[in-house]
């Protein structure tokens, strides 16, 4: 499904045809607002049939899935911050294609870069955001992917994260069991690959805090009675440890673990105490205003992956109030350095080392937050936030 | 953090037993309401003995605090009944409720006292209320999460600050119109206003600044920064400023910091620093400037400072997640 058009243009043909593209913007938005003024354009990637969106599972998500589509969350952002855009006088538009293949995601965003886009933002799996990055010039927002791939070896220049690293919600937690010399540390790991990448990160934390590794196991979700060593939750909670780790991208086998283990104790991971990005029953710095206008928007409460998107909405947003007057590479290099309010009472900015987006991450059970990221009493040379995910001097990422 | 805010407690108790209130050049007396978020009431602290001596059952969620125009009656904003408790602070009874819309946040007084502005946090607006009869006389589009809200001395202009666009807002009184959106530092909370008129200063919390707008024309005429000893400025996250009559002293509580900061506003310099409890919210000035009460909204505490010694008294426990304190002398 490529275009044939995009490989047999020049490069400044391309580079001519954008900028028309913007004059006519720019022409467009005339009048509306105050004297000149800027339209810019983002376009959202999103996978076509999302399995995370499947009906069973927004439903009933498990704790740090998505509720559901991400577009409500983006819609809100832009409407929040209309005021401060007509004050500037700069328009932000934001569009929207599906793609349901790697090869499809490269095409949408040399198409979406041809048709005028500022910046891109990306709701896909890695390999997929892989392939819409090295199809495009225009930085990328990677609003759905944790992966640490994308932040380490296979990282881009151009490349924003604004979704939290497995990494950063692993050393998240790490930091709350120290804090509570909750130090003996039962890992359970299921059965798939990002389960065995991800227990790998988990083993990394639980090493760099100072916590102990009291057994580690591997499970599976079966019925079946000859595997009842992997499947039994108290088969596999045998043992002494203060608590049970359990890796599980999938989520069903996790949530059903808390009170169903062999000692009282309890469970952490991907169910009973998990790190988030958000929770709708967080209730400091202005959280519970946010969360209301997007339940009343999207008629559902506010995960995670929902304040991921409606903070990359915001960064869209501060970069065209810095730069209203375009053009595009000054909105580029300001969305790449904005300082961002995302109402965890702290501001946020992107790292330069990994693009990763700092941020405080709260530890919630789904009911209400328990403890907020870095915790209390973590030190760091320059900022707390940098004990969450990959450091400067670590130099993870080559590309940038 | 901790320990220190610990060990300053024990040193201002200490302070507190040692002088007997002696110290002070005026005798305090008369009472200090202070609101608590989730209590739906107001614990009252006789300013002489300093301690608690009741409390006051009021509407859901009381925030902002303001006495009346007459001296009568304190306004209560309540953010979860949509509307403030009107009451008469000599019998201590509620006489009456007002409409705010929408969760109100804070408010003032137009000058004659008829006029309530108030800000609807969620809807990103600021309405204006006759007090007398309880109607809507218009509500503002605004930014969201608008917070502060302070009227000129001469009635004409209300000024609102909106959290998420960093924004304040220059509102003409007479047509309700926004005549001016100043950029200001990221997430603008509240105001004071020198007594001449001429200088706004409005305290950014997620810049740990306090951005100084002049009235005539709204440029920024300095930018004040803040700077604690052992904290970063992530953690410096100003909020509540007040200012003495004379206006040459601000006072600024810096949020998680948990210190207030003195200053000299001619000079726009930090004079001092006062630790107090965590997460200093809102700062009041007793009638004789002699004392400062700060409401700690994470740990639940007012904290009585000594302006002339810059110490701390004495921390009062009070309610659960204490917002504004309004003394009443």
């Amino acid at each position: 499904m490529r275009d044939p058009v995009r490989g047999a243009a020049t490069r400044p043909a391309r580079r001519a045809r954008r900028a028309l593209a913007l004059c006519v913007a720019v022409a467009a938005s005339l009048g509306a607002g105050s004297g000149w003024a800027a339209s810019f354009k983002a376009t959202l990637i999103q996978r076509d049939d999302d399995p995370r969106l499947e009906r069973s599972r927004v439903e009933r998500p498990a704790l740090g899935h998505p509720g559901g589509p991400v577009n409500p969350a983006l819609d809100l952002a832009l409407k929040d911050s209309k005021l401060e855009l007509d004050a500037e006088g700069a328009v932000l538009v934001l569009d929207t294609i599906k793609v349901g293949s790697a090869a499809a995601a490269r095409d949408a965003a040399a198409k979406a870069e041809k048709a005028g886009a500022v910046a891109l933002l990306t709701d896909l799996p890695a390999d997929w955001l892989l392939a819409a990055a090295d199809g495009t010039k225009l930085p990328l927002l990677n609003i759905g992917e944790s992966s640490d791939r994308l932040r380490e070896r296979d990282c881009r220049a151009r490349l924003l994260h604004v979704a939290p690293s497995e990494r950063m919600r692993a050393d998240a937690l790490a930091q709350t069991l120290a804090q509570r010399r909750w130090i003996n540390v039962l890992l359970l790991t299921g059965p798939s690959e990002a389960d065995r990448e991800r227990s790998t990160t988990a083993q990394a934390a639980i090493k760099r805090y100072g916590l102990k590794l009291a057994g580690s196991k591997p499970f599976k979700l079966s019925a079946d009675p000859r595997e009842r060593d992997l499947a039994n939750p108290l088969l596999l909670t045998q043992g002494a440890y203060d608590v049970v780790w359990v890796v599980d991208s999938d989520g069903e086998f996790a949530r059903a673990l808390p009170y169903r283990t062999v000692l009282p104790r309890p469970v952490v991971g991907d169910a009973g105490l998990v790190a988030l990005a958000w929770a709708a029953s967080f209730e400091r710095f202005g959280a519970p205003q946010v969360s209301r206008r997007f339940a009343k928007a999207a008629g559902r409460p506010m995960l995670g992956a929902d304040w991921v998107a409606w903070l990359a909405g915001k960064a869209l947003v501060a970069a065209a109030v810095a730069t209203p007057k375009g053009p595009a590479a000054a909105f580029q290099q300001a969305l790449a350095s904005v300082e961002l309010d995302g109402s965890k009472g702290v501001g946020m900015n992107f790292r330069p080392w990994d693009g990763q987006l700092r941020q405080p991450l709260l530890l919630g059970d789904g009911q209400s937050v328990v403890a907020m990221a870095p915790v209390e009493g973590i030190l760091h040379p320059k900022n707390a936030l940098d004990t969450l995910g990959a450091d400067a001097p670590e130099k993870l990422c080559k590309s940038r | 953090m901790k320990t220190r805010y610990f060990r300053s407690c024990v040193a201002g108790l200490a302070l507190a037993a040692a002088l007997p209130f002696v110290q002070a050049q005026v005798q305090a007396q008369g009472v200090a309401y202070v609101s608590s978020e989730k209590d739906n009431a107001l614990t009252i602290v006789d300013l002489k003995t300093l301690a608690v001596t009741g409390t006051l059952a009021t509407c859901k969620r009381p925030r902002h605090l303001q006495r009346s125009a007459d001296g009568q009656q304190m306004l209560v904003a309540c953010t979860d009944s949509n509307q403030a408790d009107l009451i008469d602070l000599a019998t201590r009874k509620s006489v009456g409720k007002l409409p705010l819309g929408a969760e109100p946040e804070a408010f003032d007084l137009s000058p004659d006292g008829k006029t309530i502005y108030v800000s609807n946090e969620d809807e990103g607006a600021l309405s204006v209320i006759d007090i007398a009869s309880g109607k809507l006389i218009r509500s503002v589009e605004v930014g969201k999460e608008p917070e502060g809200v302070k009227v000129s001395p001469d009635g004409k202009t209300v000024w609102v600050t909106s959290e998420v666009a960093s924004l304040v807002h220059v509102i003409d009184t007479a047509s309700g119109k926004v005549l001016k959106n100043v950029k200001v530092g990221k997430r603008p909370r509240r105001f004071a206003l020198t007594p001449d008129g001429s200088q706004l200063w409005v305290t950014n919390e997620l810049a740990a600044s306090v951005t100084i707008l002049s009235t005539r024309d709204y440029s920024t005429l300095g930018t004040l920064t803040f700077q604690v000893k052992g904290a970063r400025a992530a953690d410096i996250t100003p909020v509540g400023i007040t200012m003495t009559r004379d206006g040459k002293r601000a006072f600024v509580a810096l949020g998680k910091a948990n210190h207030v900061a003195f200053v000299d506003v001619p000079a726009r310099k930090v004079t001092d620093l006062v630790l107090v409890g965590k997460r200093a919210w809102n700062v009041t000035l007793d009638k004789a400037e002699a004392r400062l009460y700060v409401v700690n909204g994470l740990s639940d505490d007012l904290t009585v400072v000594d302006v002339a010694a810059a110490k701390a008294l004495k921390s009062i426990a009070v309610g659960r997640v204490p917002y504004m304190a309004l003394v009443v002398e």
